[in-house]
């Protein structure tokens, strides 16, 4: 184990992200994620990487579209509105099948929102957020330890499946300072990739990037080939954490900065005598379903903890087939449900069906 | 033992370095910790605080809405939190910008005329760090040795000259009896 | 037998979908020769936009990668950060560029990248059937201004290579027009010297090509590159507006 540093979960991002050996990052300053863009200015020159602010969060996207279509490990963060204008090219980069990290550190919304914490991208980051068939590979870290080794996992799920992938993390996560340990970081060995727009040095067939199929029997296979890949992603590398399930009536269902709230909840109803527990999906997508309907066949309820009006709760749903009721326990706009929120919520669901 | 903590003043005022050398103290010494603050337009002059958790166990919502100790740095800080405080818990009062006493009967109030007693000492800017060593002596939240191993951890190296008085800061109200 | 014309090496076997004359195919060749003549192929990576061109990527024998419209000198900016040694060129329309993408295009005029842009301007949007550009002329009817542009509601046309000269970025703009045989080596010299600009490392250089779409202008090909010569080229003069090389020179 190395040294333990208290670092901001923004900071901790871009040094996992420059140990996993991403040396260029395009962005955009936008509240509360701009320390990893500083740290990246300060950073990258120094070690021969690129940092470069662009003109727009439009810009900065097809820019990490450019750096990953040349195989090289690219990223770029911004906050809600930000990533909103980035779907485009996420869009692009999913259809191109390409590796590519996108950092987003939500504030609330909709519109210019506001710029304290939330988790209303949920939506956007998990079921499309661009156009047409694709997912992203997201992940939502819950310390900033997590911030940091999830970026790394993040880079090596996205190179591994082609899949572009997203840190969902939120204002909390990324403003906050905890000791982290960033030994455990390091490049990959540099593995072969073929299709990498590099110059055909006159030997070899060009590649192309591309998204465009004018012929829908093409298009139609290539969505195909790509939802393949999808499911071998869900089979294989869903991540969640289990708290104090064992004995459980209460599941409660939080990720991120929710599911520490919900922690401290659960340890507190546990005092009180009631048998709740927690499951926190660390990948939002895939899902962590089979751990859910698991526990529909064992709690009473869950109770789905979340910074907006209710979105991870339709999944919650979906992957307990509504066997049991499903209750949502929120705050929006910025606000964060407290722990006394999340308690009575869970003793409000013991009581019933007493 | 699990410490929640809350110090809140102006924007300027040292707020989150003392936060911060608060949980860096309780890292070095094996604890969890968890630093937060606000952020957005407000640090810049209006109000600015920050939580920090020390604890034996893994830190839970690193949000602090019930502090064990509030360090108020001005008024309208004091006003805003004072009925936030847990019951039996501990508040520490810069005497010189804040003019009342606390109303509640249930915790303990420290008076420390801490803006004064760093312009008097000629070191204006870090009456955050006197208040900090009282708040240290009476909570038992971290121990006070080897704090400038902490200061030399969070102060850069080129600006050395502040450590010796940052720890006469700190030790100027660790030792404050009133 | 002696060779009097063949086919650049830097163009690929397929067809090319472009409209009866057109001057994409001609544009394309001079990119190609460009390429072949500098012996750059092997290491070069083109973007291609979407337009008409939108399907160059099968047409350029070096890498390709199609961008999101406008998005090119965003992408190319990526490319040749991550691939400096390499020789990095976008081939984009007047919507492409002087519209969806003026950001991007300024942007990375004013960074000074060190990329090629060959922009291809023939006043009009080809690809999605004769819509305004945001270079088509004052009174020019196309399907989005059936009476005519009306400059006091639709503006006026943007003069790409005259507003990217007043930056300092630039190393080399030039404005050239393919409707005549002179023209054509003119604008042979220009594009060969925007690449030759990045071999030896000298900056961002983007050259204008005006051209012509006589499917959409409604036109033949030799009444387009009429008018070509005389509605077109009034209003976007053709010559050097900006060489850095030259004003080291005193010119």
């Amino acid at each position: 184990m190395g040294e333990k540093v208290l670092m901001k979960g923004n900071e901790a991002i871009a040094e996992a992200a420059i140990r996993a050996g991403c040396r260029h990052y395009f962005g955009y300053p936008i509240t509360p994620q701009t320390e990893l863009a500083a740290y990246m200015a300060k950073r990258m020159p120094k070690i021969g990487g690129v940092f470069l602010q662009a003109e727009s969060e439009v810009a900065a996207i097809n820019m990490v579209y450019g750096v990953a279509g040349t195989g090289k490990r690219v990223m770029t963060s911004s906050s809600s509105p930000g990533v909103s204008l980035k779907q485009e090219g996420i869009s692009y980069i999913a259809g191109a099948d390409l590796p590519a990290l996108i950092i987003n550190v939500q504030r609330g919304g909709p519109g210019l929102g506001g710029i304290q914490p939330s988790q209303s991208d949920y939506f956007q980051a998990t079921k499309g957020g661009g156009h047409g068939d694709y997912r992203l590979i997201v992940l939502a870290p819950s310390s900033v330890q997590e911030m940091a080794d999830l970026t790394a996992k993040a880079f090596d799920l996205s190179e591994k499946y082609l899949v572009p992938a997203m840190l969902l993390a939120d204002g909390t996560m990324g403003q906050m300072m905890e000791p982290v340990d960033l030994s455990g970081i390091s490049e990959p060995e540099k593995a072969e990739k073929p299709w990498a727009v590099t110059g055909t040095q006159c030997k070899r067939k060009h590649n192309i990037i591309n998204s465009l199929y004018l012929v829908p029997e093409q298009l139609e296979q290539k969505n195909f080939e790509r939802y393949e890949r999808y499911k071998v992603i869900e089979e294989n590398e869903c991540l969640y954490e289990s708290f104090m399930m064992d004995d459980a009536d209460i599941c409660v269902v939080a990720f991120g900065i929710a599911a520490r709230v919900s922690k401290n909840a659960v340890v507190a109803a546990r005092k009180e005598g009631i048998k709740v527990g927690l499951i926190r999906p660390i990948t939002l997508w895939p899902f962590p379903k089979a751990p859910l309907a698991q526990a529909a066949d064992k709690v009473k309820g869950f109770i789905s903890v979340e910074l907006s009006m209710g979105q991870m709760i339709e999944d919650v749903r979906l992957a307990t087939e509504c066997k049991k009721p499903v209750v949502l326990c929120n705050r929006t706009g910025g606000m964060i449900p407290t722990p006394e929120q999340v308690l009575e919520s869970i003793r409000n669901m013991a009581k019933e069906g007493k | 033992m699990t410490t929640q903590i809350l110090i809140a003043g102006f924007g300027g005022q040292g707020v989150l370095f003392a936060g911060k050398f608060l949980a860096y103290k309780g890292m070095l010494e094996d604890k969890q910790v968890s630093w937060l603050p606000s952020y957005g337009p407000e640090m810049r002059g209006g109000t600015a605080n920050c939580s920090i958790i020390i604890s034996d166990d893994p830190v839970g919502s690193p949000i602090v809405s019930t502090p064990d100790a509030l360090i108020a740095m001005n008024l309208p800080s004091f006003d805003k939190y004072e009925n936030a405080v847990v019951s039996g818990g501990k508040v520490f009062i810069d005497s010189t910008l804040i003019g009342r006493k606390a109303q509640r009967t249930d915790i303990d109030a420290y008076y420390i005329p801490a803006t004064k007693m760093a312009a008097d000492a000629g070191i204006p800017t870090l009456a955050n760090m006197i208040i900090l060593g009282k708040m240290i002596k009476e909570t038992g939240a971290v121990s006070f040795e080897n704090m400038v191993d902490v200061m030399k951890k969070i102060v850069s190296a080129k600006r050395a000259e502040l450590i010796d008085i940052n720890i006469k800061a700190l030790e100027a109200g660790y030792n404050y009896e009133g | 037998m002696a060779i009097v014309f063949q086919k650049p090496k830097a163009l690929t076997d397929a067809p090319l979908h472009y409209c009866p004359g057109c001057t994409h195919g001609i544009i394309h060749r001079l990119v190609a020769e460009a390429i072949d003549e500098l012996g750059i192929e092997g290491k070069t990576v083109g973007v291609a936009p979407v337009g008409c061109a939108v399907m160059a990527y099968d047409y350029f024998a070096c890498d390709m990668v199609e961008a999101a419209h406008g998005r090119a000198p965003a992408v190319a900016t990526g490319l040749k950060r991550a691939l400096p040694e390499n020789i990095v060129f976008t081939y984009q329309g007047d919507g492409d560029l002087a519209s969806i993408g003026m950001a991007e295009t300024v942007h990375a005029a004013t960074r000074g990248e060190n990329i090629t842009i060959i922009f291809v301007n023939n006043a009009i949007y080809g690809m999605t059937g004769g819509q305004m550009a945001p270079t088509s002329l004052p009174g020019q009817v196309t399907q989005t201004s059936p009476y005519g542009r009306d400059t006091a509601t639709a503006g006026f046309p943007i003069r790409v290579s005259e507003m990217l000269a007043t930056l300092d970025g630039p190393q080399y703009i030039e404005r050239v027009a393919v409707n005549n045989v002179k023209n054509v080596n003119k604008a042979k010299k220009a594009i060969k010297k925007a690449f030759q600009n990045q071999v030896e490392g000298k900056g961002f250089s983007l050259i204008e090509v005006v051209s012509s779409c006589p499917t959409n202008w409604g036109m033949t090909p030799s009444k387009a590159l009429q008018w070509v010569e005389e509605k077109m080229i009034p209003y976007y003069p053709l010559g050097v507006y900006k060489d850095r090389s030259a004003e080291k020179e005193g010119k």
